[in-house]
């Protein structure tokens, strides 16, 4: 029995040190070193939590450029993946009906010309990202809603991809799809306003 | 070169340098040496006047033994307590979670009490801040300390001559704590906390979208429990999708830091066998064996995942892409497959993409992985079950050339190879039994509903999940619906037997060994650091592997492969 006191002891004070003082002191310093990050990386827009920066959103206007599909519709609060096998019918199913989807919806789309990543979810499914080539195969569309040249949308695009870690480790040409789309916005608005002006 | 090979070579290149001086350090840690953290030595000093403990009392094998499962029995009871009241906490229980499920219950606080972190709930759905803090990351601690310190206790006795002290338990796994987990989980925290893992006690935020949505955002104070899961080789994710989340991973060079993170400590481990024992060759012969098993089984997975999904290519769309059901773009195929095969063979058990939506054979290297568990292997126990093979390779080297087989001068005989033998039969006994019953129970029940993909590839889930908990690794297909009472129960016993079995087993060979006579190296003596002994080792692994489990391997991914 005098063991099982040792032994419980033990327990106690390992709980509190690695279980609440260590994850506190860590959340607090963390904040205190960088408050951003400690949040999440939060997007403002005045007042209001428009988003985190690397948390995706579900984008199904026309007039926004689309995200990746999701197995739990971007629900921030209850995350995951699909899980299909790769031969698993439903999945099959689902790729068919996004293809056909993404075809309707993009004038002048080739079925070989669609990304697999618009296809297919995420494991996260919150992924914030998409290549390049899938949010320049969707400028036709977006252009023909907002009124915005493709030379001006090209450019944006350009202007968002983002490059391998230091030039040379992991993905590259790859584009945040919820700081396009925040830009996309401002970039319409300042349109509005020179229409306005003219 | 493809920027995303030069990023999976970067991670394997840095986990390797970084490990060396880090096994150093740990020996130093292990033998009570001059270290930079005697500064906790304050803190230790008054734990161990608290509990009574005298952390010099030298101990043989079998006390070490009882105080190791003492002390887990002790956690155990306190963890699946707090799981089953956690209606009850007091505070730091913002969504009001109520109390778990009795079978839940028992398999998650064995789950993290075993250093598996198999989670059967979903963390931001089912676990109060208190839960995950006080429970799970107080366990991703103490049960890496315990391998740890295990694993020491195994590097002492095989250095004996005649003595049958492996030291204190209690000391090394305190020290273990304090100063080899806890500095390494402070940087790595803060690291992560800077690039936006998010570490706050918010609780659900409401963001407005710009499509004008509402989207409820779990927060949370992740990056510390990040940390140490990946440190530990716990690999128990705050959220249910694990690293995957961009909270928990948000960019590549997060997933860079912690994949590094996965593999440290295990192999450090090994260099710093060869450091304690004063025998280097002979652990780059051991790390260069695990290694090479290592980069197969990357490049394998790699390749097939940039090759992409067949039966979707067959579709006429997407040809010729990668397959990124289940992946981050930010992470892209090939740091999946990294990650992949570091999650499995360290039995860590995060992950940075599903392994449910891998192609099949990737899913059949991760799921070998787990069969052999000792590539470089979980925090401490890895090196135990490589330790295993060892000793079988020692016994066939040694009938092969007609000697008594010995290792480091201390010969191997029946008992120990019975010892041995056992330990390496208990895996694909407990794999292969428990997913022969619940494969039955799934062809008599047609309306049971546990998998998510039908035909070869829901078989390949519930060997997964075997596995997994036997490796007391972590990860899951997680298609597979887990929750119920029966895989609550199985893959509790698995892990509690898959945990202390090959911890027990081991520690009996050393304290056998370690009062025994050392023989003088000869001539003839079984060379352990040549190439040949390499080959005998890597043979031996494969054949134990391949034999048991080929028959499971060819009904899942094999013909899964095969059907496309």
């Amino acid at each position: 029995m005098k063991n099982l006191k040792s032994y419980i002891i033990i327990t106690l004070i390992t709980m509190l040190v690695f279980g609440a003082l260590y994850p506190l002191a860590m959340t607090g310093l963390g904040g205190l070193i960088s408050p951003e990050g400690a949040e999440g990386k939060p997007i403002f827009k005045g007042e209001t939590l428009i988003g985190y920066e690397n948390v995706g959103q579900a984008f199904y206007s026309d007039k926004y450029f689309w995200s990746r599909p999701s197995a739990v519709d971007y629900d921030a609060s209850s995350t995951g993946g699909s899980n299909y096998g790769n031969q698993s019918p439903d999945l099959l199913e689902e790729v068919q009906q996004r293809t056909e989807k993404l075809l309707q919806n993009n004038p002048g789309l080739e079925k070989s010309e669609i990304p697999v990543e618009l296809i297919t979810a995420s494991g996260s499914g919150l992924d914030p990202h998409i290549s390049k080539t899938a949010a320049m195969i969707q400028i036709n569309r977006i252009s023909e809603v907002r009124g915005i040249a493709k030379e001006d949308l090209t450019n944006l695009v350009n202007k968002h991809n983002e490059d391998a870690l230091l030039g040379i480790f992991g993905p590259k040409d790859i584009v945040n799809v919820l700081k396009l789309n925040i830009a996309l916005d401002e970039m319409s608005t300042e349109v509005t306003v020179e229409n306005e002006l003219k | 070169m493809n920027t995303e090979i030069l990023g999976i070579i970067l991670i394997f290149l840095l986990s390797a340098l970084l490990a060396w001086p880090l096994g150093k350090y740990m020996v130093k840690v292990f033998k009570g040496d001059k270290v930079w953290t005697d500064f906790m030595n304050p803190f230790e000093k008054l734990v161990f006047k608290l509990t009574g403990i005298n952390p010099n009392k030298e101990m043989d094998w079998k006390q070490n033994l009882k105080a190791m499962l003492g002390l887990n029995a002790v956690f155990f009871t306190v963890a699946i307590a707090f799981l089953m009241l956690q209606g009850y906490h007091p505070f730091w229980n913002p969504n009001d979670f109520s109390n778990w499920d009795p079978t839940l219950a028992f398999n998650t606080a064995v789950s993290f009490t075993t250093n598996t972190n198999l989670q059967h709930y979903s963390g931001e759905t089912g676990a109060s801040y208190f839960t995950q803090l006080l429970v799970f990351c107080w366990l991703q601690f103490v049960s890496a300390a315990t391998g740890i310190a295990v694993c020491a206790l195994l590097f002492k006795g095989l250095l004996n001559k005649e003595s049958s002290n492996l030291g204190n338990f209690f000391n090394l796994f305190l020290k273990t704590c304090t100063r080899i987990l806890l500095p390494l989980a402070i940087i790595l925290s803060l690291a992560l906390t800077f690039n936006g893992t998010v570490s706050n006690f918010d609780g659900l935020q409401e963001v407005t979208t710009l499509e004008g949505d509402t989207q409820m955002v779990a927060g949370g104070p992740a990056a510390p429990m990040v940390s140490i899961k990946q440190l530990g080789t716990n690999g128990g994710g705050f959220f249910g999708p694990n690293s995957t989340h961009p909270f928990e991973n948000p960019n590549y060079f997060t997933n860079i830091l912690e994949n590094i993170a996965i593999l440290l400590i295990p192999m450090a481990l090994v260099f710093a066998f060869g450091f304690y024992i004063k025998r280097r060759r002979i652990a780059m012969l051991f790390f260069g064996v695990m290694s090479l098993l290592f980069v197969s089984f990357v490049a394998i997975s790699a390749y097939q995942e940039i090759q992409g999904n067949p039966a979707i290519h067959q579709l006429g769309i997407a040809d010729a892409q990668p397959n990124l059901e289940g992946k981050e773009v930010r992470f892209g195929p090939a740091a999946s497959s990294m990650w992949g095969v570091s999650t499995t063979s360290t039995s860590n058990g995060s992950v940075n993409s599903m392994h449910d939506s891998h192609t099949a054979i990737s899913g059949g290297i991760f799921l070998l992985d787990m069969f052999i568990n000792a590539i470089y292997g979980g925090v401490g126990v890895g090196f135990i079950n490589f330790f295993v093979f060892v000793i079988i390779a020692v016994f066939i080297a040694g009938q092969m050339i007609g000697r008594t087989p010995d290792f480091l001068g201390k010969k191997i005989e029946a008992k120990e190879i019975k010892i041995a033998a056992l330990v390496a039969i208990l895996h694909p006994f407990l794999i292969l039994v428990c997913t022969g019953l619940a494969s039955y129970i799934v062809v008599n029940n047609s309306e049971i509903g546990w998998l998510n993909n039908p035909s070869f590839h829901g078989f390949s889930e519930m060997l997964y999940e075997n596995s997994s908990a036997a490796a007391n690794n972590g990860s899951g297909f997680e298609g597979l619906g887990d929750n119920t009472p029966f895989w609550n129960i199985m893959n509790g016993l698995t892990m509690l037997l898959g945990r202390f079995l090959p911890i027990i087993g081991p520690l009996a060979i050393v304290g056998s060994l370690a009062v025994k006579k050392q023989v003088p190296v000869t001539v003839g003596s079984l060379k352990l650091d040549s190439a040949a002994f390499g080959a005998v080792l890597i043979s031996v692994i494969l054949i134990i592997a391949a034999l048991a489990f080929f028959p499971a391997l060819a009904l899942g991914p094999l013909a899964e492969y095969f059907t496309l």
